[in-house]
């Protein structure tokens, strides 16, 4: 399903970033990097006058010739990313939005974590969990 | 084949338009055909018709048209398209062929110029057999002509020669040549834009006709030819809808072509034609979303259409090719007023295209890696007879070929080796550069700084497999700091190694200590091994070695690399570098912090640099030093410890100058500072770090300010949140996280030793001098000099403060506006320890309220700061707030007589004026006098002597005098007589004999006056007793001058007989007065009201008794009757 897993702060500095093992993270990388701009631009476009009841999904930010990039931005200002395959043809932007939806709460059980410092790389076992399983699910 | 192999022909990007070939003018050496050549092609705007002229000499062989096809039956196509098709028909075969013609109509040789145009048209019309081209003639006049129908032997001539050509009317045209020549030629133009319209159509008609004869079996290549042709005729006919209809027809049936390994090429070649013309009619219609879906689709439907897989990067390089004609299309549609958004704009086709480059070249590498010995097939496959191929996409070594199988395997063979040493040749990095390039340029415009970044380091990695290092320097390191600053340190790590590996191949020293400090620092996601390797290359540079080869560098490169890293070892000089380590993350940490954000001046400044190393390996520098913005203070601060050059490495952890990793190391640092530098800021500018040794390389590491890097700033902010407890270090350990940049100090005047007490009665009152004495006690070991006290009202108070406030030391007199609010470095003089001085200042506060004093005592002193004498300037600053009340408040009141409210006087009477004066003061007051002042409108009755004099008043108690005055005349009866004014002289009681006596004075407040016209006064004793006599006299006063006529009465009452006129009638003269006598004979005791007199003025009716009784007593105290001292009742009891 997902060949890319991202979590990036309020700054834009990654906080955690998966990927499929297969293929050169690097790639990923940049690719999570780059849709960064998309969000910068989704976030800054929408009216402020309606910064609460702004949707959190943003949906497809760009298509590449291999992959589809989607997007997902908290209140906080904290962006997810998510990769998948272009040939999968399969994932609705219902299945899409759950996978977010997913992402988010195990983000939250993350910060509700009275020992994780906001702002530090994730490093949690469930988090990791869940995010594996997300990546696999279509494998 | 070129590297253009893929580009598209030129005669399918072109916009077709329809071709008019002109003959019969000489544009060399006919000036006047020049004229007429020019008017059609020179400046053609957007406005004329579309048609491409030519001119072509009368007897030009067009190309020859092929004896039509009687059936389609055993004809086997044997391709799509021809590859001159296009051209013919937009260069070679005209719509119209025209000949141009001199003759005049009365011309006189007619005869034989007629059958010479006739002619003419003959050999065109010869040349162009079995075409349906038209033929029109023009002839070129010198007259201009006269109107229709009435030159009638123009209009028989015109008959005749149209006869005489095989001409219709309509085909023949007359161009005056005259001064109008444009307006004639664009009208000629429009003409021949119909009659090419026509050709088009017949045309089209004519491929159209063929339909009926295929068959879907043999002749699936020519359905698609045709709806080709269709399309493109009517694309030349300007029917650009249409057009897209018949290309996208044509699309469709490409795709259902049977598809086999052998002629894959020219289907996806023809596809993409198709495709391309589709993309750009629906650009031309403003209708990009087709575009986009047209082109989606396309991609999606030709990406898996590979063909041979050792050609595999034929089929990449055609994908990238069909992104970036794409590309350049939506580019295209942009530059003509299209809006593109940030994620659909031309820089993701472009992009793309990049990526397929990139991938061709990949796959190039992998298949056209032939042994040297390999040699280029001969004769050459790719040869064709005439240079060129009949159809487009086809194997020049077996062009026409259809079948599945080729004929010939050898010969396929050494066809696809061809192929793939041609390949070898191709400048793939060249072309992925000037892709990325135009996909930056879009990014750029359409606000995606992080797609660009990304992209300019793909260039930069480019340029670096393309061994142009120096450009892949410049790139790279230009979008380094934007990672650095997002904090992706993933990214920036890849890049620095490609910089790293750039520099060592270029031997740039500078650059190459400059990334390897950064990445064998902590933001490096190396793993340990790589960063030792790249420590102890950076150790071996430092010590004037040439470092070892980086891993993975083309063979080639790194000799040359060698050489020049050999050179820079022996050139001597050049061998210092400083490294702004600031905007970067370098291996060494450094933090600087003043122990306290200010410093006395008798103290010494206190400074700690910590240092902190992140490389895998202990480091040993040789020097620290810290800049201050006061240049004096850097000889303080510096520490040195020359080493031999081979010991760097040596991990002796007790040495001063090494940092071990992972370990904080502190530097104290102490100073004393400049007593002119008080209340100045010590910054720190600058701290240097020296690695390596003057004997061989060394280099500077440069903080700017207090230390700290790119990264620190966020690291900082995450330890301070963090709630992670600080690990328990030794005592000469320092956790680095807990420490904090101070990186500027200030510095404070030496705490003065003297106590400054302030001895006052607040709060202050109003208007007196308020006395305060000053005690300043030196508590210093030595003599204080030059003491000075400033004293007054705070400054940056309210400025009406200001005006209202007065300071003076002489409490003698009482100051007034001349003395300003602030008394400026008032002198005392020296004092010796332990003496004492008071001084007493007075303030005088106009107005109440609350104001801030300050009391500021400077001296100067000689004290020693670390064995240093120094001469120091202290001051003490004592504030103190003090509230103005008012002392007392003065009540004023007007009574009558009687001590009743008055609300207005009369003439004459008199009247009591009342004064009190209830103490508001906490402190005891002394009023001295008080002086009542009155105008002239006001008279005294009796004296009017103060009768306060000497009276002390406590907080609470209350003083009253009174005074009885009356108003002797009235001027006019207006309301508001001035009356004076009240002064009262007071101070507090504590105060001493010589301070002056205040005056307070108070505006006595107006009065309204009347006249009355009579005036009754009752004269009577002040009690009475029950039974006895009560004789009352009432006067009766006229006070106008004229007779008044009054009538008065007495009432009966039950406390009262009496005896008198109850009622009379009498007659008063002016200035008279009436006297009229009662006896009253009380009947009760106690307080009786008095029968009421009622007086009526017959003249004055408005004077009512009621206002007459104001002036007669109501009541009065009768007595009970005095008992005789009986002697029974007391011997009773």
């Amino acid at each position: 399903m997902a060949v890319c897993i991202a979590v990036i702060a309020k700054e834009n500095y990654p906080l955690y970033i998966r990927s499929i093992p297969a293929e050169n993270k690097l790639k990923f990388h940049y690719m999570v990097h780059t849709s960064l701009d998309v969000v910068e631009e989704k976030i800054s476009t929408v009216g402020k006058a309606l910064v609460d009841q702004r949707e959190l999904y943003l949906g497809l930010l760009y298509p590449t010739e291999d992959y589809k990039v989607y997007g997902y931005v908290t209140n906080s200002k904290v962006k997810f990313v998510i990769v998948v395959d272009s040939s999968n043809t399969a994932l609705r932007d219902n299945e899409i939005r759950s996978m977010f939806r997913k992402l988010h709460n195990s983000y939250t059980d993350v910060m509700c974590n009275p020992f994780y410092n906001p702002g530090d790389t994730i490093q949690s076992k469930s988090f990791d969990t869940m995010v594996s399983g997300m990546m696999l699910q279509a494998c | 084949m070129s590297p253009g192999q893929w580009d598209l022909p030129p005669e399918l990007c072109c916009r077709p338009m329809a071709f008019v070939a002109l003959t019969g003018l000489d544009v060399v050496y006919n000036a006047v055909h020049r004229a007429i050549w020019d008017a059609f092609c020179a400046n053609r705007r957007a406005d004329r018709v579309p048609i491409s002229f030519k001119v072509l000499p009368g007897d030009h062989e067009y190309p020859k048209c092929r004896t039509k096809r009687s059936s389609y039956e055993w004809y086997i196509p044997k391709g799509i398209l021809k590859t001159g098709w296009m051209n013919k028909h937009l260069n070679l075969v005209p719509a119209l062929v025209v000949v141009f013609y001199e003759l005049d109509w009365d011309e006189t040789q007619w005869k034989e110029k007629q059958s010479e145009c006739a002619t003419k048209v003959e050999i065109v019309r010869t040349s162009l057999q079995g075409r349906n081209t038209k033929v029109a003639v023009v002839l070129i006049q010198k007259k201009t002509p006269l109107p229709p129908g009435e030159d009638v032997v123009a209009s028989e001539r015109a008959a005749a020669l149209c006869n005489a050509c095989d001409l219709s009317g309509k085909s023949l045209f007359v161009l005056p040549h005259t001064d109008h020549l444009v307006g004639y030629i664009i009208r000629l133009e429009n003409a021949f834009y119909e009659h090419a319209q026509t050709y088009y159509y017949t045309e089209i008609r004519k491929v159209k006709s063929h339909k009926e004869f295929l068959n879907k079996t043999t002749h699936q290549l020519l359905f698609v030819r045709h709806q080709f042709k269709i399309a493109f005729f009517s694309e030349l006919k300007q029917d650009t809808q249409n057009a897209l209809k018949y290309y996208r027809t044509a699309y469709n049936l490409v795709h259902e072509l049977r598809a086999h390994e052998t002629n894959m090429l020219e289907i996806k070649n023809m596809a993409g034609f198709i495709n391309y013309k589709i993309c750009r009619l629906c650009f031309q219609h403003s209708i990009p979303l087709e575009a986009i879906a047209q082109f989606r689709k396309h991609i999606d439907l030709c990406k898996k259409k590979i063909g041979s897989a050792e050609l595999g990067f034929e089929h990449i390089a055609w994908m990238s090719k069909q992104f970036q004609s794409f590309g350049d299309l939506f580019d295209e549609a942009v530059k003509l007023g299209l809006t593109a958004i940030q994620t659909q704009n031309p820089g993701f086709y472009y992009q793309q295209a990049a990526y397929y480059a990139q991938e061709r070249k990949q796959l190039a590498s992998q298949l056209c890696s032939h042994e040297a010995s390999v040699s280029y097939p001969s004769p050459d496959p790719l040869e064709t007879p005439n240079g060129m191929l009949d159809f487009y996409g086809q194997r020049p070594w077996r062009q026409g070929h259809q079948s599945i199988d080729p004929p010939d395997p050898e010969k396929e063979k050494s066809g696809i080796l061809a192929l793939q040493l041609k390949e070898r040749d191709v400048p793939h990095s060249e072309l992925i550069i000037a892709l990325l390039s135009s996909a930056v340029a879009q990014f750029k415009k359409y606000k995606c700084p992080r797609m660009k970044s990304h992209l300019m380091v793909q260039m930069g990695e480019e340029y670096y497999h393309a061994k142009d290092y120096t450009k892949s320097l410049k790139l790279l390191d230009y979008v380094m700091c934007d990672y650095r600053t997002e904090r992706w340190w993933t990214l920036l790590t890849s890049i620095l190694a490609t910089a790293l590996k750039c520099s060592y191949l270029m031997g740039q020293v500078k650059d190459y200590i400059t990334y390897s400090l950064e990445l064998i620092g902590r933001a490096s996601t190396l793993k340990e091994d790589q960063k030792s390797r790249i420590e102890k290359n950076l150790i071996k540079v430092l010590m004037n070695e040439c470092p070892d080869t980086e891993p993975e560098c083309d063979p080639a490169a790194v000799k040359t690399a060698q050489n020049l890293w050999a050179d820079r070892v022996s050139l001597a000089g050049n061998n210092d570098f400083i490294i702004e380590v600031q905007d970067y993350v370098p291996f060494v940490q450094c933090k600087a912090r003043f122990l306290s954000p200010s410093f006395h001046v008798d103290v010494p400044v206190q400074l700690h640099i910590y240092l902190k190393a992140d490389c895998p390996h202990p480091i040993r520098f040789s020097k620290l030093c810290v800049s201050f913005n006061n240049q004096e203070y850097n000889q303080f601060c510096e520490v040195e410890e020359p080493y031999e050059s081979n010991d760097i490495l040596e991990p002796s952890g007790q040495g001063n100058m090494c940092l071990v990793p992972g370990k904080t190391r502190k530097y104290h640092f102490k100073f004393v500072a400049r007593t002119e530098d008080v209340g100045k800021k010590i910054e720190i500018t600058e701290i240097d770090l020296m690695l390596g040794n003057k004997n061989g390389r060394y280099m500077f590491l440069k903080w700017r300010g207090g230390g700290g890097d790119a990264a620190s700033p966020q690291e900082a902010l995450q330890a301070s949140r963090s709630f992670k407890r600080r690990p328990r270090l030794a005592d000469n350990q320092v956790d680095w996280d807990s420490v904090s940049i101070q990186a500027n100090t200030m510095v404070i005047s030496r705490i003065p030793k003297v106590s400054v007490q302030l001895h006052h009665e607040p709060p202050a009152l109003t208007n007196e001098m308020y006395c305060m004495m000053v005690n300043i006690e030196s508590q210093e070991d030595s003599l204080i000099r030059d003491i000075k006290l400033t004293v007054g009202l705070k400054p940056g108070q309210d400025a009406n403060l200001t005006q209202t406030t007065h300071v003076t030391l002489n409490g003698t007199e009482v100051c007034d506006d001349s003395h300003p609010a602030l008394l400026h470095d008032i002198f005392i003089g020296e004092l010796h320890p332990g003496q004492k001085i008071v001084k007493p200042v007075y303030f005088r506060c106009v107005t109440t309220g609350s104001r801030i004093f300050l009391v500021h005592v400077s001296y100067m002193v000689n004290t020693s700061v670390e064995s240093k004498e120094i001469m120091c300037k202290c001051h003490k600053d004592e504030t103190v707030n003090i509230e103005t009340v008012v002392p007392f408040n003065v009540a004023m009141k007007f009574v009558s007589t009687r001590f009743e409210h008055l609300d207005r006087m009369y003439v004459d009477i008199p009247f009591l004026l009342m004064t009190d004066i209830p103490s508001a003061s906490p402190w005891p007051l002394k009023l001295f006098s008080s002086q009542l002042q009155l105008t002239s409108s006001v008279v005294a009755v009796d004296n009017l002597d103060s009768q306060i004099e000497e009276v002390v008043l406590q907080t609470g108690e209350s003083a009253s005098e009174c005074f009885c005055v009356k108003c002797p005349s009235v001027t006019s009866n207006t309301s508001g007589v001035t009356t004076g004014r009240y002064t009262i002289s007071w101070k507090r009681e504590s105060n001493n004999e010589k301070l002056p006596v205040v005056c307070t004075s108070v505006t006595l407040p107006c009065i309204t006056v009347e006249a009355i016209p009579l005036y009754v006064h009752a004269d009577l004793p002040s009690f009475g007793r029950v039974r006895e006599s009560l004789p009352v006299k009432y006067l009766i006063q006229n006070r106008t001058s004229q007779v008044q006529d009054v009538e008065m009465s007495v009432e009966p009452s039950d406390a009262f007989m009496f005896s008198g006129l109850k009622q009379v009638r009498m007659r008063i003269l002016p200035g008279n007065e009436q006297e009229m006598l009662y006896n009253f004979y009380p009947l009760m005791a106690g307080y009786q009201v008095l029968p009421s007199l009622n007086i009526n003025l017959l003249r004055f009716p408005g004077v009512s008794s009621q206002l007459l009784r104001r002036f007669l007593p109501t009541r009065i105290f009768i007595k009970p009757q005095g008992r005789q001292v009986d002697d029974a009742s007391i011997a009773a009891a």
